[in-house]
């Protein structure tokens, strides 16, 4: 439409950033190092899961369910199994009495409703994909043939699709006990008292829409048994977690069972779960004693990957006539689906310590009802709770702004902590331990040209162009690097969250590293390298990376919330430091002096004052040969560590987006975008340049592209990629990125996770730019996705562009909590945000 | 993600392609005609549609190509949007089919999908339909009894229904050339690069002096077939692009949609997509006129 940022400045920003990013000396960390791994993954010569080939094969199908809720009153298999090639066909029943159910790590609350969750449906299906029966053939086409002779008889049952519906009084039960799965409230100082003289209260309501995750690699599970032990291969994130969970839900001992997690394409979550058809491959193989297989179909993943958000979200703000926050207070609604998974009733309470942000306030409030509704289950994507807090408040500082007639990075200003005031404890009680807000703000301004983009959109005002521009702000930060077990065990998940490592220098001085974490595309193996590279003065080239094997990484908590640097990679270095520790006591020994009297640098061990020395490698083939060795010191050279941190990790930043709105059409283009993230110290820049840039593009998508839509009978409309629109390179611009580094204190390294902070930062920004573009319309919201469509409704009502003929009604709030006194309400209800 | 199980017969020759089909409807059996396989496969796959056999021409050489025949361009069925693409001969003188071919998904799909594929499987929503109505393309299909013609006006009968009779093959489509003082444009409005247009425009205007003389006009998905915007055609006549005078152009474009059904679906209600037509059939004028 316009200019785009011109390519030659795209291409010197990037080269100044990569001048912050140039390594010191000869330091591997800090240093731009291709990925090691790349080449094997983008070749494709490697083992996913859909790769491996056992002898005896067999191919597992599910047929799925056409219902929403239903109870299932026959279902006859015996046409299946007389097809050629069909091994076995069963339903649900027939697995009853060894299926168990699925588990959910995280009982929020003692009252907690956790429903049975059979692997496969027995009595009743409660979302429209739940496996109602599989066959086992000889090869995939057989299984798929074999599938639609099965025969399955359903008394319909009536579908609940609207949260807020679900929880009326009389509305269809998903599960005998009701639609609500708890309630979890969280509230530190006097909310009342700040809410109830406050000069400005903004209130507004907003929608975080279905999400399906999307990973490029479908998933995948080989089961094996020899008829003792158990291997379970599967494109998951947490084979660590998965071998606890399967065994305690299937009964096979855990010393029996080992599981792979090969090279995993992309997870975003969505491999953070103990899936249905991984439990059903071990049952299959257990009872057929043959391998089995089963792929998804990206159609099959759309219905029954675990969807992400969905979330109905109320925030309210208190703030004086200068724009100094009072007060937050946030209701959630959070769509559970049809059970409770992994972490399902967890994701909201990852963002219930957020919704304050980066700002300071008295007084917080935040409640959260978890719904139970005939849709596939919610659970973590790229995010978990934390977009969706960034995302309101980012969203309400916007308005507040518009409301007090401020610009919006002004009252950001005025309400954020301090550089000088780190490490800071929140209102919500979590302690920040550094940050440089101001720092990260003037540079993305700057990259920006803040300014003359606002003069632009003046004029264009002005002029009444079609075509408006508008400009969105996000400042936010982030808990993540999950976390401290004390913390979790508060928070009564049922797990720590520590990370292991080994390390052990080989005879030949090669180098190889045991991590806990579960890399499914993150680079791990480059990361690990550089980290033990400088640590042990071992060459790059010369570390080798081992990980998702049970059997090889007998310990770890795996790779999800930005933990694996913040948590597995200081294990890491830690368990180098204690390699080094050995090898320095060897090493004296060997120079015949005191181990306080040698030092260690580039790779050797010196006596102080002399030429003397030993390299690593030296020492490390000593204690092999353990021919020499001092009393009490065991040979070869390698240790282990398991870390548990202290605290949270929070990356923060400042993402400015500007978009170009076609008032005509409604099409919303992103014109510039700019990221300056700080994730304090940076082992790999190349990595977290590409961390940053794909996490901006999830969250564009949320903002402008995907939504999985159910309709009023409970079926998904978005089951092909067709339908359910994720944006590839054509539809972003180029992204101009930057980083200032505020090093964490809360670890050695000084690193924070980058893994999701893209993603929780760019939502709000998009859909700010939006609005703000749409404000001389009227317009003070645009539902997720920003449509073409919802954004020309919007401009015509001068409203959330809620009111088309697909959408939603108006609905008005029932609850009874008081209206706001300056800020206007959203047209759409909180009752009337469903689908 | 997989079919059901069906017959593949690899045609050597157009004749055997025809005489196989005539045999399988006689036989009753539900036969098809595998090209590109970009949009069948998928419904193949997705188990939208069960057949009993597939005949693929994609070998036959005498489907393919493009060649300059005089007052009109032919291209070969078998044609690939690539091929469609890259040929001068489109370029030069029948542009509007190389400027909606170039808005086809995506180059890996353009490499392997058909221009007569897309146009047979008579898809509304695909970008060939429009252009083979706006320029009244001749579609030459063959079958065991012979050859015969279709106007483009009698070829898209319903939603993924063509005027092909079953043991017919689209050998290639007559794209006629307008002459001097045609412009044109394809303006597509979709909500991701790779996804099918909410609403395009195929426009070919002929100016004189300003004027609008005359005017082509259709519309992808704004019906269960593409649209001949007849109404919005006849009015555009004698008005003048480009001048300050846009508020007769806008009044005339809010014709474009006359006559149309357009569908509701995920991407966009009928009042939605009637906006669109108009609004981008005004910026399809104008950007042809140029």
């Amino acid at each position: 439409m316009t200019e785009q940022l011109d390519a030659g400045l795209v291409a010197e920003r990037i080269a100044e950033s990569d001048q912050l990013s140039a390594p010191s000396g000869d330091r591997e960390i800090g240093r731009a190092r291709r990925r090691k791994e790349d080449a094997r993954l983008v070749t494709g010569r490697t083992t996913w899961t859909d790769n491996i080939q056992l002898p005896g094969m067999l191919y597992v199908t599910f047929l799925r369910s056409p219902m929403a809720h239903a109870r299932i009153t026959r279902v006859d298999t015996s046409a299946a199994r007389a097809r050629p090639g069909v091994v076995a066909a069963l339903s649900g029943r027939d697995l009853a009495d060894e299926q168990g159910s699925l588990p959910c790590a995280w009982p929020v609350t003692e009252d907690i409703v956790i429903p049975d969750h059979p692997p496969m449906a027995v009595e009743e299906v409660r979302y429209v994909g739940e496996a109602v029966a599989c066959v086992v053939a000889t090869d995939r086409y057989a299984a798929a043939d074999a599938l639609e002779e099965i025969e399955v008889d359903y008394e319909p049952l009536e579908a609940v699709v609207d949260m807020t519906e679900a929880l009326t009084e009389g509305s269809p039960k998903v599960h005998e006990t009701g639609n609500r799965a708890f309630t979890w409230r969280f509230a530190q100082g006097d909310v009342g008292a700040a809410f109830r003289d406050a000069p400005i209260v903004v209130e507004r309501d907003y929608v975080q829409q279905r999400l399906i995750p999307t990973a490029m690699e479908p998933r995948a599970v080989v089961a094996t048994t020899d008829g003792d032990s158990f291997t379970l291969y599967s494109a998951t994130q947490i084979p660590h977690v998965l071998r606890v969970m399967l065994a305690m839900t299937t009964g096979i001992p855990e010393h029996r069972l080992r599981v792979v997690a090969p090279d995993v394409g992309g997870g975003f979550g969505s491999k953070l779960q103990v899936t249905a058809e991984e439990v059903l491959a071990l049952l299959l193989t257990r009872r057929i004693g043959r391998p089995v297989k089963w792929t998804e179909s990206r159609s099959e993943g759309n219905l029954t990957v675990h969807h992400g958000r969905d979330q109905l979200q109320r925030i309210r703000l208190a703030a004086e006539r200068d724009g100094r926050l009072r007060a937050v207070q946030v209701e959630l609604l959070a769509d559970m689906g049809a059970y409770l998974m992994l972490v399902t009733p967890g994701v909201p309470l990852l963002g219930a310590f957020m919704y304050n942000g980066i700002y300071k306030m008295d007084a917080y409030d935040f409640t959260c009802t978890g719904v139970f509704t005939t849709k596939m289950p919610t659970d973590a994507y790229r995010g978990a709770g934390r977009p969706e807090a960034t995302f309101a408040i980012e969203r309400a500082m916007d308005e507040l702004a518009h409301e007090l007639g401020l610009d919006p990075v002004e009252v950001r200003r005025r309400n954020w902590i301090a550089h000088e005031e780190f490490p800071y404890t929140t209102v919500c009680g979590l302690t920040y331990d550094s940050g440089n807000y101001e720092a990260a703000t003037d540079r993305a301004l700057d990259l920006f040209g803040y300014d003359t983009l606002r003069e632009e959109q003046a004029r264009r005002r002005a002029e009444g162009d079609p075509i408006q521009l508008g400009i969105g702000v996000s400042t936010f930060t982030e808990m993540c690097g999950l976390a401290p077990s004390r913390v979790l065990g508060s928070l009564s998940y049922g797990a720590g969250g520590w990370e292991h490592a080994s390390v052990r220098v080989l005879p030949t001085g090669k180098v190889e590293v045991v991590t806990g974490t579960s890399p499914h595309g993150q680079g791990h193996e480059t990361a690990w390298s550089q980290i033990a590279s400088d640590a042990l003065g071992v060459p790059f080239e010369d570390v080798s990376v081992l990980h998702g094997d049970t059997a090889i990484s007998h310990k770890g908590m795996d790779t999800y919330g930005s933990r694996s640097l913040v948590v597995g990679g200081i294990a890491v270095l830690s368990a180098c430091e204690k390699v080094k520790d050995r090898a320095r006591e060897l090493a004296a020994h060997m120079l015949e002096a005191s181990a306080e009297d040698v030092e260690f640098a580039d790779g050797s061990f010196r006596v102080r004052g002399t030429s003397q020395g030993r390299t690593i490698q030296e020492v490390a083939l000593a204690a092999f040969a353990a021919h020499d060795l001092p009393d009490g010191v065991e040979p070869g050279l390698d240790a282990e560590t398991t870390f548990d941190p202290d605290n949270f990790s929070f990356p923060h930043g400042t993402h400015l987006c500007a978009v170009e709105v076609d008032t005509e059409t409604g099409g919303t283009t992103i014109r510039s975008y700019v990221a300056v993230d700080d994730v304090g110290a940076v082992v790999n820049p190349l990595i977290v340049e590409g961390q940053v840039h794909g996490g901006i593009a999830q969250g564009i998508g949320q903002a402008l592209f995907e939504e999985a839509i159910y309709d009023a009978e409970g079926n998904l409309l978005t089951t092909t990629m067709a339908d359910y629109l994720v944006p590839t390179a054509l539809d972003l611009p180029e992204f101009v990125t930057d980083r200032t580094e505020t090093p964490a204190t809360s670890n050695p390294l000084g690193v924070k996770g980058v893994g999701e902070a893209g993603t929780i930062a760019s939502t709000p920004a998009v859909v700010n730019a939006v609005v703000d573009a749409l404000r001389p319309y009227g317009v003070r919201d645009v539902r997720m996705p920003c449509t073409p469509e919802r954004v020309w409704r919007a401009i015509n009502s001068g409203t959330s562009g809620a009111s088309g003929v697909s959408e939603a009604s108006e609905g008005s709030h029932g609850s009874g909590a008081p209206q706001s006194s300056q800020g206007s309400r959203a047209s759409e209800g909180f009752e009337g945000g469903g689908r | 993600m997989i079919p059901a199980p069906f017959e593949y017969v690899r045609a050597g020759s157009l004749d055997e392609a025809c005489r196989v089909l005539a045999e399988a409807e006689e036989a009753g059996e539900d036969v098809k005609v595998l090209a590109g396989g970009q949009s069948l496969l998928p419904l193949l796959r997705l188990r939208l549609a069960y057949l009993s056999a597939l005949v693929d021409v994609g070998r036959l050489a005498e489907l393919r190509g493009v060649e300059d025949r005089g007052d009109h361009v032919f291209v070969g069925a078998l044609t690939t949007h690539d091929e469609v693409l890259r040929s001068e001969v489109v370029r030069e003188l029948v542009p509007l089919l190389a400027l909606a071919t170039a808005t086809v998904a995506d180059p890996a799909v353009r490499h392997r999908g058909t221009f007569g594929g897309s146009l047979a499987h008579a898809d509304p929503a695909g970008d060939l339909p429009a252009v083979a109505l706006a320029l009244d393309c001749v579609f030459v299909v063959r079958s065991d009894e012979g050859e015969r013609e279709i106007p483009a006006s009698d070829f898209f009968v319903d939603y993924l229904e063509s005027a092909l009779e079953p043991g017919e093959v689209l050998v290639g489509v007559r794209v006629p050339k307008l002459g001097p003082g045609w412009g044109f444009h394809y303006e597509k409005f979709h909500r991701t690069a790779q996804s099918w247009a909410t609403v395009g425009v195929a426009a070919a205007v002929r100016l004189g002096e300003g004027v609008v003389e005359e005017a082509r006009i259709a519309l992808t998905n704004m019906g269960p077939t593409p649209v001949r915007a007849r109404a919005v055609e006849t009015a555009l006549r004698g008005v003048p692009l480009g001048s300050s005078d846009g508020e007769r152009l806008r009044q005339v474009c809010d014709l474009a949609d006359e006559g149309a059904s357009p569908p509701a679906d995920l991407h966009g209600d009928p009042a939605y997509r009637r906006h669109l037509a108009r609004v981008l059939t005004r910026r399809a004028v104008v950007t042809a006129g140029a």
